[in-house]
């Protein structure tokens, strides 16, 4: 399982070394290390922030405590965050998505630097992809992102994540920053990256980033079930399978500021194979499907200010995405399908400040998206959607307003059949759908805060929902999800003593879901599903939240976090559903626990770091039938990372050696997909 | 500080309380629950069991068993009785016989056939068959059809499917006999094999024959041709051999046809095309059916895109006349409580009839039992995809 060896270690990093010298970089000035204390030379753009943080309920890793997560994707990290269950098929490759306070994981928006990733045909974003490597703050909202200052797309989902790449910044008197990381350890993973940021003048500079991910995927799994008075039953260890990843990213962007604003342009691609390592079932401990992913999306930002009122934002992006899945599975239906998106997009964000304490936005936006496959009796949708948003915020003494309405515009055009090649069938949907956002301090002391929101908004269907050749029903209705909120936020920070910073966070909140669309059988057999709206969701929850830095002695610095949740999520679909066993109705909906928590402590000592780091899960079902059969036990894991940072001659190298999952607890986030237990990661990073 | 002490101690507090509340617990193996459904019964047969499916990847093949001596319906028994069975029985249970002292089940996902003794379900062996589907049984063999035939390497990759010959005394492959397209449904009857192909892998370009198999030579000798996508394959004691189209799912609606096994074997030798001598058809749609004495009891649920609904049908026909007697033989509205029936079977001594409901497929189904003049007597929950019932 584990085959890196110290040798091959010390080999790579020579290698990483030498490649850099070779380039005339040796002579590099000090470097500065990402302290704890602040982050040198940060170029801060634009205005003041024009509305309270604190209005809408947000969460937000970066910096320190980022790095001290042993995360290798952005799934990994947002687990950290309360409210959020991960949908996890284990492994490297394996794919990973998110829910936001049960609305499913369609309501979910994920912004890349500022701009929605877009997936047209199913509408999941597979976070497991995005490497933690490049990112440097992952915020989620709840609702909506407090700025009005924004496109339309950031009112359209019922909760946000926002992922912010590294942007480039330089130390007092440096042109370039060079930055090479080496990861290896368990799963056969070996994972080099390189940055490079160049200052080209004073206003403009340059960044390029790169990583390959291999990893081989296999790890040891072990499923066991005992009698009643403890004694094994049947226990098996299997090694998992097929659930390989080749995967290269390169990233390029550059960034400006003029004298009214800034722009940014940037370019992503993505590369990947992978195997798909499918469900675990008896008699059946290995599969054979493929997966091959291309991605690609240039993108571009505009802000200027016009005056000391007005300011306008101009964003675009054109994006390709191709995925062929291969099922060579002698035994099953032989699958080679290749699917092919594109997408455009172009907005525009107007803001205006009426005056102090009132101000107000219009944002327009339009997207087309495009969806080919060679499929027999596939209709080639296209799918035109034109958002406009209107906010304003107020303030009046203690109270803040946050009010946004969002008109959507959705025109979807396909072919019918394949005897009418030339004949389009057109179908559209327009909605309005507003949000309101409340914020009060109740007490003269500003750090205390409650808040309150109500918003409805609601998703269409994708188009493997509507088009879907034997399971798509282009009758689909859209899906709503209506939230109610309210919270109250403590927030300081202390001068002197031990206790440096303080944040508590609670919030109860109320949602629902419904048109929810599920899949159902369609005749015969298991093979023929369609889509319909007939799920109806109520979720009611709670949030707790608390974070503190401490520093008990000179140069000894500890951050603490801790969130937990409880979800009651329940299933209001089939009013005739009710019997005692087996039934659905007001059942807890499937892989949602009541309960789940995580904390996280990182100590820092001058040059060394310890991070801790835990999570839990609570017991869940796999559907809303809350019965023995369904029941999955409850999941909990430790990682701890230990740090250590050196410099000479004016380089830094940090070392880091992770243990994830300490005490090797065997679980499954779905059902029949095996979690990997105890594993290890070594992580070397050069700055010069 | 005395408020957000309070605030960090009351959230440590609830954390470790949740933490210790419900730590997690090892997996025990599961217990069969015992639900009393219905009064004693006394008849030649004991009691029967039902084989759920489960939904594909989620290993919930389960097996239930209902006592008519006790009224008692059991409920998930496998896991009980072979608790030393790693992950279970398996992945999509497909199809289940008794033959002699032993109940078989074909787990189509998990690629075996699983063999119980019929009294305690214990387990006594496997047969590895990939992708298996039916199974059926003649003179001390067992003959189960496959899905996984050989490969034919071509731009347009075609497998064939086959019957697969089965010692029941070794548990031992001992021949197999390449067929049509993704063979469903078998049956044994008058010295042959036949088999119903649908080509379902195969889209748009279904199968439309029955195969024949030779039963002395164990190789097909002809094809008959009978509808699109065939399914579901029964004889009835007429000489004549019930056969279930799934139809295309778009212009082509399911339907049932019906092979006079004698004449059809006169017009082949005899070199007669015409069709119409020896197939017949009724105007139903069928998802499955069974056929007790002279009744075919039948049930379809089929998506009708005009009326944006499921048509439900729950027929009898009379195999001598081949004329559909009833469209619903559930007489006092239950049908309206069923989603989707998934599973028919009539007890040949009381006539008592069973209808499963797979609901949404990802939840518990339910079994229903109705007496013969189609009023409920009882229903019961069952696992999830109630399908496949034997009696024993």
């Amino acid at each position: 399982m584990r085959n890196y060896s110290p040798k091959a270690l010390i080999v790579s990093l020579l290698l990483v070394c030498t490649a850099l010298e070779a380039d005339g970089l040796a002579q590099a000035k000090a470097l500065q290390p990402d302290s704890l204390k602040g982050e040198l030379g940060e170029v801060r753009v634009v205005a003041s922030r024009r509305s309270s943080e604190n209005i809408v309920p947000h969460q937000r890793l970066s910096g320190r405590r980022l790095e001290g997560l042993s995360a290798h994707s952005v799934a990994d990290a947002v687990r950290y965050f309360s409210g959020i269950q991960i949908k996890d098929y284990g492994g490297v490759g394996g794919l990973k998505t998110v829910d936001m306070r049960s609305m499913g994981s369609h309501h979910m928006g994920v912004f890349y630097d500022g701009i929605q990733l877009g997936n047209a045909q199913n509408g999941q974003i597979d976070l497991g992809r995005f490497s933690m490597d490049n990112i440097e703050e992952i915020s989620l909202y709840n609702g909506q992102k407090s700025s009005i200052f924004q496109s339309a797309k950031d009112y359209g989902a019922s909760g946000t994540i926002y992922l912010r790449s590294r942007r480039p910044r330089f130390a007092h008197g440096q042109r370039r920053n060079v930055q090479a990381t080496y990861r290896t350890g368990s799963f056969g993973l070996q994972n080099p990256s390189l940055l490079w940021e160049e200052k080209i003048t004073d206003k403009v500079s340059a960044q390029m980033s790169t990583e390959y991910t291999y990893a081989t995927g296999k790890y040891r799994f072990r499923y066991r079930k005992v009698f009643s008075d403890g004694t094994v039953a049947w226990d098996t260890t299997a090694t998992r399978q097929n659930g390989d990843l080749h995967a290269l990213r390169l990233e390029g962007g550059l960034y400006g500021l003029t004298e009214h604003g800034r722009w940014q342009g940037k370019v992503y691609y993505y590369r990947s194979e992978r195997g798909i390592p499918g469900a675990i079932v008896n008699n059946v401990w290995k599969h054979s499907q493929r997966q091959w992913d291309k991605s690609l999306f240039a993108q571009g930002s505009v802000e200027h200010r016009f005056g000391e009122n007005y300011e306008l934002m101009v964003n675009a992006k054109v994006a390709y995405d191709k995925m062929r899945y291969l099922n060579p599975d002698t035994t099953l239906m032989y699958i080679d399908n290749t699917f092919r998106q594109k997408e455009a997009y172009l907005s525009v964000a107007n803001h205006y400040n009426i005056n102090k304490v009132w101000d107000a936005a219009l944002s327009a936006d339009w997207q087309w998206n495009s969806l080919d496959a060679d499929m027999v009796n596939f209709v080639y949708p296209r799918r035109n959607t034109v958002m406009i948003a209107a906010a304003s915020t107020a303030t009046w003494h203690r109270l803040k307003l946050l009010g946004s309405l969002l008109a959507t515009f959705v025109r979807d055009s396909r072919k019918l059949g394949v005897q009418s090649d030339e004949s389009k069938a057109k179908s559209h949907t327009s909605k309005l759908t507003p949000a309101l956002f409340l914020n009060v301090y109740p007490l003269s002391d500003k750090a205390f805060c409650l808040r309150a929101f109500y918003k409805r908004i609601f998703r269409m269907p994708t188009f493997n929902d509507l088009y879907y050749t034997d399971f798509g029903n282009i009758n689909l209705k859209p899906e709503y999800t209506t939230q109610y909120d309210l919270g109250a936020v403590y927030q300081k920070t202390f001068r002197r003593g031990m206790l440096r910073q303080l944040e508590a966070n609670a919030d109860a909140y109320y949602n629902r879901v419904s048109n929810k669309i599920v899949a159902v059988p369609k005749g015969s057999g298991q093979y023929r599903w369609m889509t319909m709206n007939l799920g109806l969701v109520k979720i009611l929850g709670t949030e707790l939240s608390a974070q503190a830095q401490v520093e008990p002695v000179s140069d000894l610095l500890m951050a603490l976090h801790l969130s937990y949740t409880w979800q009651l999520a329940r299933d209001y679909s089939d009013p005739t559903d009710r019997d005692s066993y087996g039934g659905t109705y007001k059942g807890q909906i499937a892989y949602i626990p009541r309960h789940s928590g995580s904390a996280t402590a990182n100590i820092d000592y001058r040059s060394w770091g310890l991070n801790y780091s835990f999570i839990y899960v609570g017991e869940r079902y796999h559907n809303s039938a809350n019965i023995r059969a369904n029941h999955e036990e409850p999941w909990y894991t430790h990682d701890l990372g230990l740090t250590k940072q050196f410099r000479f001659r004016g380089w830094g190298l940090s070392l880091a050696l992770e243990c994830n999952n300490l005490f090797d607890q065997q679980y499954d986030v779905v059902l029949n997909y095996p979690m990997p237990g105890r594993n290890w990661k070594i992580t070397a990073k050069i700055k010069i | 500080m005395r408020a957000y002490n309070i605030i960090l101690y009351s959230i440590l507090l609830v954390l470790t309380g949740t933490l210790l509340g419900s730590c997690r617990d090892d997996n025990e193996i599961f217990v069969a629950d015992e639900i009393s459904v219905d009064i004693p019964q006394y008849t030649s047969i004991h009691g029967f069991y039902l084989l759920n499916e489960g939904n594909m990847g989620s290993n919930k093949a389960t097996l239930d068993y209902y006592d008519y001596t006790t009224g008692i319906y059991t409920r998930n028994i496998y896991g009980q009785a072979n608790p030393s069975v790693p992950k279970e029985m398996g992945d999509v249970g497909n199809d289940i016989a008794i033959y002699g002292s032993r109940l078989w089940a074909v787990i189509n996902c998990s690629n075996k056939v699983e063999v119980m003794d019929a009294a305690t379900a214990r387990r006594i062996g496997q047969v590895d068959i990939a992708n298996c589907r039916y199974i059926r049984f003649h003179k001390g063999y067992a003959y189960v059809t496959s899905y996984a035939g050989p490969v034919v390497i071509r731009p347009d990759y075609e497998q064939r499917g086959f019957v697969a010959k089965i010692d029941t005394a070794t548990l031992q492959i001992v021949d197999t006999c390449l067929v049509g397209f993704q063979p469903d449904e078998l049956e044994i009857a008058d010295g042959k094999i036949y088999v119903a192909n649908s080509g379902g892998y195969m889209v748009p370009n279904y199968e439309n024959t029955v195969s024949v198999i030779d039963l002395r030579s164990f190789r097909e000798v002809r094809r008959i041709p009978v509808a699109i996508n065939l399914h579901h394959l029964r004889a009835d004691r007429h000489g004549q051999l019930w056969v279930s189209s799934r139809g295309d799912y778009y212009g082509e609606p399911s339907r049932l046809y019906c092979i006079n096994i004698g004449r059809e074997q006169a017009c082949a030798d005899y070199g007669i095309s015409n069709r119409a001598l020896w197939l017949d058809s009724v105007d139903v749609a069928v998802s499955d059916f069974h056929i007790d004495g002279d009744s075919l009891y039948l049930y379809s649920g089929e998506w009708s895109y005009q009326l944006m609904d499921w048509t439900v049908t729950y027929g009898i026909v009379n195999t001598p006349t081949r004329q559909l007697l009833t469209r619903n033989f559930i007489t006092d509205g239950t049908d309206r409580k069923i989603t989707m029936p998934y599973g028919i079977k009539v007890n040949p001594i009381t006539k008592d009839i069973y209808v499963t409901d797979a609901k949404n497929y990802v939840n518990p189904g339910t079994l229903w039992c109705f007496g013969p003049d189609g009023v409920a007597k009882w229903s019961v929950r069952t696992g999830d995809i109630p399908a496949h019932i034997v009696f024993y």
